[in-house]
């Protein structure tokens, strides 16, 4: 049970070593720096430090209350991003397959736009334009 | 009414818009609307930030809040672009 804010890249095996021993289902996602115009350089990702560790964890609690978890790992990170490399990853740990599914989702859900991180794509000019939040990201949250 | 010193935080393009990452001002202000009001009057580079509320979140003391929320005892005060993670 465990958030973590870093601009260190991580390596999915070695957060999963361990992960949810003596549950019955791991799910794990990771979200990969994409992209779509074909002329991004990098990714960079600004948080709000103090209030990001903090809303990780308390969305990391609600998804353990409400879908009985046993383990969750929530792990993002932020800083100049390339193509390609990994941003963050959840990964959740419950009794049965559909728990931690559907905790995996409604983390992502909460994470894309509740938590406080700002993308930026970098272009061929080194210059950037902020990431436009998507209205079925917001929309996503009234599934839950 | 009593001013009080609140640091107020800025990210994304609020923080470039305005210029620095964080300012502390003294404020009489009950709510984070009527805070708002206050910044907005300072120059254009805070008017410019404010200019469109539908485009602005807000944290309280590193909660997420809406722009009625009120400031009494509040310490920090950020503000923001809807939030782009994951």
């Amino acid at each position: 049970m465990a958030a973590r804010v870093q601009t260190e890249a991580f390596d999915l095996a070695q957060e999963l070593a361990g992960f949810g021993r003596g549950a019955g289902a791991v799910v794990s996602f990771t979200g990969l720096v994409r992209d779509d115009t074909g002329a991004m350089q990098a990714l960079e990702i600004e948080h709000y430090p103090g209030m990001t560790e903090r809303a990780l964890q308390d969305y990391g609690a609600e998804a353990a209350r409400r879908f009985g978890l046993s383990d969750w790992l929530i792990v993002h990170r932020h800083g100049r991003l390339a193509v390609g490399e990994p941003i963050m990853m959840v990964a959740t740990a419950a009794r049965h397959r559909r728990a931690a599914f559907d905790a995996a989702d409604y983390l992502m859900d909460w994470l894309k736009s509740r938590a406080p991180f700002w993308k930026r794509e970098i272009g061929a000019d080194g210059g950037g334009d902020w990431v436009a939040a998507k209205d079925s990201d917001e929309d996503a949250l009234g599934r839950w | 009414m009593i001013a009080v010193a609140i640091d107020v935080l800025y990210f994304a393009w609020l923080r470039e818009r305005i210029g620095q990452p964080r300012e502390r001002v003294e404020t009489g202000a009950a709510t984070v609307r009527e805070l708002v009001t206050e910044l907005a009057a300072r120059d254009d580079w805070h008017a410019a930030a404010f200019a469109d509320l539908s485009a602005v979140r807000c944290a309280v003391d590193q909660q997420l809040a809406d722009l009625d929320a009120p400031l009494d005892g509040v310490r920090e005060v950020a503000f923001f672009p809807p939030m782009t993670g994951g």
